[in-house]
């Protein structure tokens, strides 16, 4: 939980990390078709924190997240080359499967899209999967405490069985949040997770990604420097598909080593 | 016709003319195109006198038989009414030329007054014609000038056509639905509705004449129904997983070039007449239900429930294909990735997540293709057979409601007995199947959309 000691991102050249870090990429180059979206990216990310990735639309960020749980394998052009390590083991070795890395490494969308189903099946959807409960006492059980933890149980308890695509925006996102908790992962992924809610949701979902942190390596994607600012410790800046700066998020927001990310964090592009 | 177009050119182009001196040097200033003032002239010019010529087309005959009926003498409107009849024929025919079945002092004066009183009437509307299209020529272009809104009214007019053209097919089905349930209700004042939706035995010879044996004449139009929906159900057994299956795969598994080629082949399907699909079912399917169910110890007949609803279902497999795909490829792509974010497999995301989300509309898909089942004939003409056998047996021929109203219609009955009469009863109620069919299709369809934009 101890944040500030740990340095936790940094480039090429200085491994000066001393806790493991959760998620470790190592000059990942990604391509659609022909065109290269990202270059040379390597970035250590640690574990138990929040770590934003900032920067202009288009610049790659949203393509990197995608990469670190494989769902870029779902589009057919992508091409992606360089080692993604999660615990030291990389997620594109012939012998992972990308259906078993998901399940480890969950994912947060930008719009809430829950399932047509209840809001327990929802939750219910990933531990049934996986088959992580034994009897149904253990099911509920398992999706009570996710609910809990994503801070819906109290809105929720007492209409589990009607559809989760008849809450708020802010209850989807919450509920797609307990969903991913639901199959126990060790990262989650978030693509701009508060883009489409406003901004009393918004503060609920940073409030509860702030109260993730102690249990999972939280990556986010966000437009909003002032989310960043608030709720990551450590920011990577991208710009025109590669890692332009990366470290603690006071040290990138109050004193960059690189001129683009002070003119991007200073509101002159982007 | 002819006339009529060479009124509108001229007129086209007289409008442009006047517009364009009206607006003098500067053609910008004026408020509409010179074109519009064109059309709006040759509109006045043609469209009166058009709607008086058609009205004419309609109406002018039913004006000069009553006018004629009026002027017959008195001996002959005492006459029955089907004598009367005959003689208006007989004199019409030889007003124009033709040949009566009968000849008469009296027949050749009602004639000639016929055709006098038509060469007048005809006289009375070219005049009347001309007298319009002059009048709209001269009003209209009285009209015309600078600050003439000319495109407002063109546009008036393109507004009313618009609305005369949907007016068209509302009305047509209108006056279907009206002709069927008259016609319905003169075959229901002769048999009892409950006997018709209820009886057991469809038998619907009558006696021509008194002495004839055997021809009792029973409506009872369950067997019918039955074989209908027997034929319709062995169709959905086969369309149904069939359509379903090859949508999944194309919308989820097939390559966008694989889905290229194999959607439009499957929807030939869709173009294949049906009478082909019914010989086929005759002459292939059929014999070989018969040899497969003998070699097993079932007797079976060439023509079957079984063959025209198998045929009938390969028939219908592009309908639920093409719509179901139609769905799930609306399906967001969010909750295929949500679900795929949860390590959930391809078959997973299609269980579990992609086919509940698009089940309403696939249900709408299914309804939609369970109602073209249902009105299907020329398959069952050929391969299910005629004889209406209250039957569950798929190896037995049937018959279904479609092919009954083609076997009463089609054969040289008196048109008002109950034998043809019943043909209208039996299309009321499938069209009354029918269109709820398709109404419980549109609104869950509907409601899946609703639910996704």
């Amino acid at each position: 939980m101890d944040t500030s000691v740990s340095p936790a991102t940094q480039t090429t050249d200085t491994p000066a990390v001393q806790q493991a870090p959760k998620v470790q990429a190592r000059k990942v180059n990604v391509f659609y078709g022909n065109k290269q979206a990202l270059f040379d990216v390597n970035l250590d990310i640690p574990d138990r924190s929040v770590t934003s990735f900032i920067g202009p639309s288009g610049c790659g960020k949203s393509t990197f997240l995608r990469c670190i749980n494989r769902m870029n394998d779902t589009i057919d052009i992508c091409r992606v080359e360089g080692d993604i390590l999660l615990d030291g083991k990389d997620v594109y070795a012939r012998d992972v499967d990308p259906v078993i890395l998901r399940a480890s490494v969950g994912m947060v969308f930008q719009k809430p899209n829950p399932f047509p189903k209840s809001i327990f099946d929802n939750v219910a959807y990933g531990p049934r999967i996986h088959g992580l409960a034994s009897n149904p006492e253990e099911l509920s059980e398992i999706v009570e405490t996710s609910l809990r933890r994503a801070g819906l149980w109290t809105e929720v308890a007492d209409r589990l069985d009607e559809p989760g695509t008849g809450l708020s925006g802010g209850q989807q996102q919450r509920l797609v949040i307990a969903r991913a908790i639901a199959v126990r992962p060790e990262v989650i992924l978030m693509d701009e997770p508060c883009s489409a809610l406003d901004p009393i949701a918004t503060a609920r979902i940073e409030e509860l990604i702030d109260d993730l942190r102690n249990n999972y390596c939280i990556i986010m994607v966000t437009h909003s420097m002032a989310q960043a600012a608030r709720v990551s410790q450590h920011t990577a800046f991208f710009h025109l598909g590669k890692l332009v700066e990366a470290g603690p998020t006071e040290q990138i927001f109050t004193n960059p080593n690189d001129k683009r990310t002070q003119d991007y964090i200073t509101g002159r592009f982007g | 016709m002819a006339a009529l177009v060479v009124v509108m050119l001229l007129a086209w182009f007289n409008g442009r003319t006047k517009a364009m001196a009206s607006a003098g040097a500067h053609p910008s200033t004026l408020h509409s195109l010179p074109g519009y003032s064109g059309t709006y002239l040759a509109i006045w010019s043609v469209l009166p006198a058009f709607i008086l010529l058609a009205l004419f087309g309609l109406f002018g005959d039913l004006l000069l038989n009553l006018q004629m009926r009026q002027n017959l003498p008195a001996d002959i409107r005492a006459l029955p009414v089907e004598q009367v009849e005959l003689f208006m024929r007989n004199a019409r025919a030889l007003a124009f030329g033709g040949t009566a079945s009968e000849t008469s002092t009296a027949l050749q004066e009602a004639a000639k007054a016929y055709a006098n009183l038509s060469r007048i009437s005809n006289f009375v509307v070219i005049g009347a014609v001309i007298l319009l299209t002059i009048g709209g020529f001269l009003y209209a272009r009285g009209r015309l000038g600078k600050n003439f809104r000319a495109r407002n009214h063109v546009e008036a007019v393109i507004f009313g056509v618009l609305v005369v053209c949907s007016g068209i097919a509302i009305l047509t089905t209108l006056g279907i639905v009206l002709s069927l349930l008259t016609e319905s209700l003169r075959f229901f004042s002769e048999i009892n509705a409950l006997d018709f939706l209820f009886g057991l035995k469809w038998s619907p010879q009558t006696a021509l004449r008194a002495d004839q044996v055997g021809q009792s004449g029973s409506f009872g139009a369950v067997p019918l129904f039955a074989g209908t929906f027997l034929i319709t159900f062995i169709a959905m057994v086969v369309a149904a997983p069939v359509g379903l299956y090859s949508a999944i795969y194309l919308s989820e598994y097939a390559k966008p070039a694989t889905r290229r080629i194999v959607k439009p082949i499957l929807e030939i399907l869709a173009g294949v007449p049906t009478v082909v699909y019914g010989f086929f079912a005759l002459l292939t399917i059929g014999p070989f239900i018969r040899h497969a169910a003998e070699t097993v110890g079932l007797s079976a007949q060439t023509q079957s429930a079984l063959s025209a609803g198998l045929v009938m279902g390969i028939m219908i497999i592009p309908f639920v294909s093409s719509l179901s795909d139609d769905v799930i490829n609306a399906v967001p792509q969010a909750l295929r990735d949500g679900s795929y974010a949860m390590g959930a497999t391809q078959a997973e995301t299609v269980r579990n997540v992609v086919f509940p989300a698009a089940l309403p509309g696939i249900m709408g898909a299914l309804l939609l293709a369970i109602s073209r089942a249902i009105g299907e004939t020329m398959i069952v003409v050929m391969a299910a057979g005629q004889s209406a056998n209250l039957t569950a047996n798929p190896l037995e021929p049937v018959t279904t409601v479609t092919v009954q109203i083609v076997t009463l219609l089609t054969g040289d009955q008196e048109f008002d007995s109950a034998k043809t009469l019943s043909a209208f009863a039996l299309g009321l109620v499938l069209f009354i199947i029918t269109l709820g069919l398709n109404i419980v299709s549109l609104r869950v369809v509907r409601k899946y959309r609703e639910r996704y934009d």
